[in-house]
């Protein structure tokens, strides 16, 4: 095992204690009595408690939750094959511009995407509500998940859809058969990621999101301008915590396929030929 | 007709809800400002000769006159340059750090950096509003400590932004230079020092102009998304704190003026042009270096 200077165990210590402490401290208080978030009075679970009671964050997570699971669905539908399209879609008309619009929501400032399309939708007469932030959340996490998905159609071996071409498969079998099971871990985390960027977003959501739907960051958003209060923070260790449960699964289950896969590959080596 | 149909949808969805909204801006930053629902002149129902006929550069003017635009879109660029130097120095380290690591515990400091990734951003920067208040925690350690006698105000100040920015993107610095460092041959530092340098200046003269890729991917995916953010000085800054994206904000929710929040979105997108043609043309280059 190779040994670790002093500096660079120094700089990781220093590097994670700073990416971790804010949030700790976060949590540290959201235990706490006081309605003060900085003066310590004992410890207590009672801003869990008003935060399950209070109806308006309720419904703000639910409709949170509706608008991230339906944008990020269709978003991974449209990101997969807007990656397919631009990976072995071959040439078409229009092609520049149509990888322009795919990259171009990805460096967008998130104020012109929210401005622009509250104009759209003003300018068409389509009333704010959940439908208008999904159709917003779609249209910048596609993007996302197209990247996410083009990487990894890029990598694999064409040679693989083309035998299943030459053996008398149809294009859309030899895409379902084989092309989406070997992209599937990408689609995967493109749909992670489409769904962890619906959920985050204030910016646009604030910009499309009318008075009949709130989702949870602009009610935290809302709340928070007005100073730091105990109730944010029991909510944010929620988040947190579901978080860091799914991220660390997650990366375990990741974990485990590699060393499944690992395993394969050495018990084929052994086999007789 | 289904190779058609895969084209056509995703096509069809980004025209119409990129490239349409997109130009709709674009029509309103040179329209007028006017009483009216919606709150410019002239509309489609005017009529597309007059439509034309009426647009103008008057509010690229506006902005030109007005000391609060040119002030706003300096201190955006100052604040997103310094705090992209300042993430660089805090990153680098850390992803060095990270690329010395033994092999074993790679994946679980990739995976430490990554998760405050996946943690709503603005819970992120909420957490260092209650450390940086002047009853914060952070007044509360250097009071203690005896280090300061009055609570330094720090929340609301352009120092807070920096700290908000740095925290937030710190891992789009990390993990660019991670992989340039971890691609690096051990090597040719050892070589280096072989040859007389010492482990000062072969850091200098070798690793860094060979991180020379990562430093600039960084340094980019940190610089882009600053210039245009909004939650950051909004709730770490101060009211001194000028950005553009909060003036666009301010200039489209506070004074309802469609036509000039508009003209600030195009003006930003003009400066954005510069720094993300620069990081396409380091990222071809990359690409063609590795084949």
């Amino acid at each position: 095992m190779k040994r670790m200077s002093w500096f660079n165990v120094t700089s990781l210590t220093l590097g994670f204690a700073f990416l971790y402490l804010p949030m700790l401290v976060l949590i540290f208080y959201s235990f706490n009595a006081s309605k003060l978030v900085t003066v310590w009075a004992g410890f207590s679970v009672r801003w869990y408690g008003e935060l399950l009671q209070n109806e308006a964050f309720l419904d703000a997570a639910w409709v949170t939750l509706k608008v991230a699971v339906i944008s990020s669905s269709i978003a991974t539908v449209l990101g997969t094959m807007a990656a397919y399209v631009l990976v072995r879609g071959g040439r078409f008309m229009g092609r520049t511009l149509f990888s322009g619009m795919i990259y171009a929501p990805l460096v967008m400032p998130e104020v012109i995407t929210g401005l622009s399309l509250l104009l759209l939708f003003i300018g068409i007469g389509l009333d704010r509500g959940v439908l208008t932030i999904v159709l917003a959340h779609t249209t910048f996490s596609m993007c996302y998940v197209s990247v996410v998905v083009s990487s990894r159609l890029v990598s694999f071996d064409r040679s693989l859809e083309e035998a299943a071409l030459d053996l008398g498969s149809t294009p859309w079998e030899a895409f379902r058969l084989v092309t989406l099971p070997i992209i599937a871990p990408a689609v995967i985390s493109g749909w992670l990621l489409a769904f962890t960027l619906s959920l985050d977003d204030l910016v646009i959501a604030s910009f499309t999101a009318g008075p009949a739907a709130t989702t949870l960051p602009i009610k935290i958003f809302s709340a928070v301008r007005l100073g730091v209060s105990p109730e944010i923070n029991a909510l944010s260790t929620i988040m947190i915590l579901i978080v860091t449960i799914g991220v660390v699964t997650a990366s375990l289950v990741t974990k485990q396929g590699v060393i499944r896969a690992q395993k394969e590959a050495q018990a084929a080596e052994r086999a007789p030929v | 007709m289904r190779r058609f149909a895969l084209i056509a949808i995703p096509y069809l969805w980004l025209v119409l809800l990129f490239l349409a909204p997109f130009l709709i801006v674009l029509k309103i930053s040179l329209s007028d400002a006017a009483l009216a629902i919606p709150p410019y002149a002239p509309t489609l129902k005017d009529g597309i000769g007059t439509l034309i006929a009426e647009l103008d550069f008057e509010n690229f003017v506006f902005l030109t006159q007005d000391d609060l635009y040119w002030k706003a879109y300096l201190s955006s660029l100052r604040i997103a340059l310094i705090s992209t130097l300042l993430t660089l120095l805090v990153g680098y380290p850390i992803a060095y750090g990270m690329a010395k690591a033994p092999d074993e515990w790679r994946a679980t400091l990739m995976m430490v950096v990554i998760l405050p990734f996946w943690t709503s951003f603005l819970i992120r920067v909420y957490a260092w509003m209650g450390i940086l208040s002047n009853e914060g925690l952070l007044n509360q350690l250097l009071i203690w400590l005896g280090l300061i006698g009055e609570p330094l105000t720090i929340l609301n100040t352009n120092t807070a932004v920096y700290i908000g920015i740095v925290y937030t993107y710190l891992p789009f610095m990390i993990l660019p230079i991670y992989a340039a460092l971890d691609r690096l041959d051990a090597s040719l530092d050892e070589a280096a020092q072989d040859l007389g340098c010492t482990r000062t200046q072969a850091f200098w003269l070798v690793t860094i102009p060979l991180s020379k890729n990562g430093i600039v991917a960084g340094c980019f995916l940190v610089f882009i998304p600053a210039l245009g953010e909004f939650v950051i000085p909004s709730l770490l800054g101060g009211s001194g704190t000028l950005m553009i994206g909060k003036v666009l904000w301010e200039e489209f929710f506070n004074n309802r003026d469609w036509p000039v929040a508009s003209a600030v979105a195009i003006i930003l997108l003009l400066i954005l042009v510069i720094p993300i043609v620069l990081f396409q043309r380091n990222q071809q280059k990359q690409q063609e270096a590795e084949q």
